[in-house]
C-alpha cells in the first residue's frame, strides 16, 4: 500500500485541469441554482457548444482559437436565450426538463453520423490545439515531490485557474451589488420581487445567460485539457458531478465551487487509487472484490458521502447554518 | 435632491390630497354598488375572471376614492383576493378594463403596475427568508442603478444611492419597530413581524396606492392594534389604501369606505356604519335565511323549489328559466 502514491494521485486531480473544469461548470450552476434558484440540468450542453466551437474554429474554419472562444461565448448566449424564452415564465421545473433534454439533443446531434465529416461523430475533434501548445511558456514539468504535472498540464492549469479566479471575482462583484440582491430575492420569492417593481423575467434571463457563459469557460477548459473534444466528455453525468461539486462547497457562496471541486476530485481519485491498490496487492481478497469491481467502489462511496453530507452538513463547506434553520420552519 | 429619488409616475406620495376633504367628499356619494366617486384613483369596469366553469369575479363597475382607506370585504370565497390579483396585474381577467390614475392597466405586467405607484402585499406574507431584514428593505427601493447588470459590477456607480436607500430603510424600520431585527434573517421573524416588514418594504417604493391583502390575518390582537395604527398612518401621510379583509370589526375601526363582495359581485358600498346594517351584506355573510327557523313548512318549500329546478333542467329544450322560479320561491320563503 503506497500512501504517497494515493496522496499524489489525489492532489494531481484535485488541483489539476479536471478539477478546473468542474469548478467552472459549478460556478455557472452557482449563479443559476445557488443565487437565482434556476434548475439548469443542462450545463453539459453549454459546455459542449463552447468546446466544439473552439475545436471547429481551427479544424473546420482554420481560424484562431480566439475566434473560437468568441463564437463559443456567443453561441452559449444564444442557447441560453433559446432555453429561457419559453420556460422562464413558467415554474422552475420546466426549465429543468427543457435543459436536460436540450443538452442531450445537442450531444446526439453533434455526434450524429451525418455530421461525422465535420465533428468526427463519436470520435470527436482533435488536432486543433497546436496554437495553444506553441504558446506554452513552460518547458519542464512542475514537480512538487509528491505530485507532478507535465509542462502542458501546468500551462492548462495556469490558464484554467486564472479563469477560475477571474470568474470568482466577477461573481463576487455581481452578487454583492443590488443586481445580485434581486437574484437572491427571486430565489426566495418571485412574486414578492414582482410586487416590488422588478422585471423578474429579465433578471432570470440575465442569470441564465451569465451562468451559461461560465459553463462555456468550462467547455473551453475541456477542449484545452484533453486537446480534443468528444461527445462522451459532455454526457449528462458531467452536469450532475458539477451539482455535486456545488453542493459540497456550498451553494450561493463565491468560493463554494472552488472548494467543492478540489474536495470532490481529491476524494474520488483517492478512493479510486486506494481500492485499485488494495485489490491488486490482495489486501482485499479477490473473493470479495476484483480489480474491475474496485474501480466502481469510488462511486458507491461518492453516493454514500453525498447522503452523509446532505444529512449532517446540507449547507456545504461554506454554507451558513443559520440559513438552514429557516428552511426548517 | 439626488437624482436617484424615484421617478415613477406618482412615485412621491400625493401629499396634495387633502384627507379631510377626500373623506368629506365621500359623504355625498351614493350608497349603491358601483357608485361614482368624486376623485377615483382606481376604476374597474366589467371585470370577469373565470376558473373553468366557476366565475370567481364578476364586477360591473367600481371606483376607489383617492386619499382614503377603502376596505374590500366579503365572506370567504367572495373573490376578493382574485379581484385584488387582477387589479395588481398578478392575474389576468377573462374580460374587462381597469385603470390606475387614468392609465389603462390591461396587459400591463405586475412589475410595471408596481412601478406606476400601486404596490401590494400578500395574504400569505412573502418575506425573502434568506435575506436579512435590511436587505429585504433595500430590495423594495425603486430606480436603483445597481440593479442594472452593466453597472452592477462597478460599486462607485451605485454606492451613494445605496447609502440613501439604507437611510430610508432604517427610518422605516424604526417606524415599524423592526430596527432591532435589522441584521436578522427575515425568515426568523414572527408572523406579525413579517406583516410589518412586508408593509415597510412596500413603502420603500413610495407608493401612491398601497394594496394590503388581509393585513390582519393570523396576527395576535395586540399586534393588530399596532397594525391598524400603521395602516392609518399610511393614509395620514397622503397615500391611498385599499385593503382586503373579512374581519368586520377591523374594518369598522379604520376604513372610510367599504366595498362588499359576495360570490364575485359587488353587493354593497358605503361608509362602514351604514354598510354593516345593510340587508344585502348581512345576507352575504350569514345567508338569506339566517334569521328564520327552519320549520317543516320552509323545508318543504325549499325542497319544492329544488324539485322544480331539477324538472326545469330536464326540460331544458323548453326555454324555461329555472333560476327565476327558484329565486321567487326563495323570496316567498
Amino acid at each position: 500500500m503506497d500512501f504517497m502514491a494515493i496522496l499524489g494521485d489525489s492532489l494531481q486531480q484535485a488541483l489539476g485541469p479536471t478539477a478546473i473544469i468542474y469548478c467552472l461548470a459549478a460556478i455557472g450552476l452557482n449563479v443559476h441554482f445557488g443565487y437565482t434558484g434556476l434548475l439548469n440540468f443542462g450545463q453539459a450542453g453549454f459546455m459542449m457548444i463552447a468546446g466544439y466551437s473552439i475545436a471547429s474554429a481551427v479544424t473546420v474554419f482554420s481560424t484562431s482559437l480566439w475566434l473560437g472562444v468568441l463564437v463559443g461565448l456567443i453561441l452559449t448566449v444564444v442557447l441560453a436565450l433559446l432555453l429561457g424564452v419559453p420556460t422562464l415564465r413558467l415554474r422552475a421545473d420546466y426549465l429543468a426538463i427543457v435543459t436536460i433534454a436540450a443538452a442531450e439533443i445537442i450531444r446526439q446531434t453533434i455526434s450524429a453520423a451525418k455530421f461525422s465529416g465535420t465533428f468526427g461523430g463519436q470520435d470527436g475533434v482533435t488536432d486543433f490545439i497546436s496554437g495553444f501548445r506553441a504558446a506554452n511558456p513552460y518547458s519542464t514539468s512542475l514537480d512538487l515531490g509528491v505530485v507532478e504535472w507535465s509542462a502542458y498540464d501546468t500551462w492548462v492549469m495556469t490558464v484554467g485557474w486564472t479563469m477560475v479566479v477571474l470568474s470568482c471575482v466577477v461573481v463576487w462583484l455581481l452578487m454583492r451589488s443590488p443586481w445580485g440582491r434581486v437574484l437572491k430575492s427571486i430565489r426566495e420569492d418571485e412574486d414578492a420581487v414582482r410586487s416590488l417593481g422588478k422585471n423578474v423575467y429579465a433578471y432570470k434571463m440575465q442569470s441564465l445567460v451569465i451562468g451559461g457563459m461560465f459553463g462555456a469557460l468550462a467547455g473551453f477548459a475541456v477542449a484545452l485539457r484533453s486537446a480534443a473534444v468528444g461527445p462522451s466528455f459532455f454526457a449528462t453525468d458531467v452536469t450532475f458531478f458539477a451539482y455535486t461539486v456545488l453542493l459540497i462547497g456550498g451553494a450561493a457562496r463565491v468560493f463554494g465551487p472552488v472548494a467543492g471541486a478540489i474536495v470532490f476530485w481529491f476524494l474520488i481519485t483517492g478512493l479510486g487509487t486506494f481500492f485499485s491498490q488494495a485489490t491488486r496487492s490482495e489486501l482485499i481478497p479477490p473473493a470479495i472484490m476484483d480489480t474491475q469491481q474496485a474501480s466502481l467502489m469510488r462511486f458507491i462511496f461518492l453516493g454514500l458521502g453525498l447522503m452523509l453530507l446532505m444529512i449532517y452538513r446540507p449547507q456545504g463547506i461554506f454554507g451558513d447554518r443559520r440559513e438552514l434553520a429557516i428552511d426548517a420552519r | 435632491m439626488p437624482a436617484d429619488v424615484t421617478t415613477t409616475p406618482g412615485g412621491t406620495p400625493a401629499t396634495t390630497v387633502d384627507i379631510s376633504a377626500a373623506r368629506a367628499a365621500l359623504k355625498d356619494v351614493d350608497r349603491e354598488p358601483g357608485a361614482a366617486k368624486p376623485d377615483p384613483i382606481v376604476i374597474a369596469d366589467n371585470i370577469v375572471r373565470q376558473f373553468g366553469g366557476l366565475t370567481a369575479v364578476d364586477v360591473e363597475h367600481v371606483e376607489v376614492q383617492r386619499g382614503v382607506i377603502t376596505a374590500l370585504i366579503g365572506p370567504n370565497g367572495a373573490g376578493k383576493t382574485t379581484f385584488f390579483n387582477v387589479l395588481t396585474g398578478f392575474d389576468r381577467p377573462n374580460e374587462g378594463t381597469w385603470s390606475f390614475n387614468g392609465n389603462g392597466l390591461n396587459k400591463v405586467p405586475a412589475y410595471k403596475v408596481s412601478r406606476m405607484g400601486m404596490v401590494r402585499t400578500f395574504q400569505l406574507t412573502k418575506v425573502l427568508s434568506k435575506l436579512t431584514v435590511i436587505e429585504n428593505m433595500r430590495v423594495g427601493a425603486t430606480g436603483q442603478k445597481g440593479e442594472n447588470l452593466l453597472s452592477a459590477m462597478f460599486a462607485p456607480l451605485w454606492r451613494q444611492q445605496e447609502t440613501d436607500n439604507t437611510a430610508k430603510a432604517d427610518d422605516l424600520l424604526e417606524r415599524f419597530l423592526l430596527i432591532k431585527k435589522r441584521e436578522d434573517f427575515a425568515g426568523s421573524l414572527s408572523g406579525g413581524q413579517r406583516k410589518l416588514l412586508e408593509m415597510a418594504r412596500a413603502l420603500m417604493a413610495d407608493p401612491e396606492l398601497v394594496m394590503l391583502d388581509e393585513p390582519m390575518a393570523g396576527v395576535n390582537p395586540a399586534l393588530k392594534q399596532s397594525l391598524l395604527g400603521h395602516v392609518k398612518s399610511l393614509r395620514d401621510e397622503g397615500r391611498t389604501v385599499l385593503f382586503v379583509e373579512h374581519d368586520m370589526d377591523m374594518v369598522r375601526d379604520i376604513s372610510d369606505w367599504v366595498i362588499v363582495m359576495a360570490q364575485g359581485q359587488i353587493v354593497a358600498e358605503g361608509p362602514p356604519h351604514t354598510v354593516m346594517g345593510d340587508q344585502r351584506v348581512i345576507d352575504a355573510y350569514l345567508g338569506s335565511h339566517h334569521d328564520q327557523d327552519l320549520s317543516e313548512d320552509v323545508e318543504e318549500e325549499i325542497l319544492a323549489a329544488a324539485q322544480a329546478e331539477i324538472e326545469a333542467e330536464h326540460a331544458d329544450d323548453v326555454t324555461v328559466e329555472p333560476d327565476q322560479d327558484a329565486e321567487q320561491e326563495d323570496h316567498r320563503g
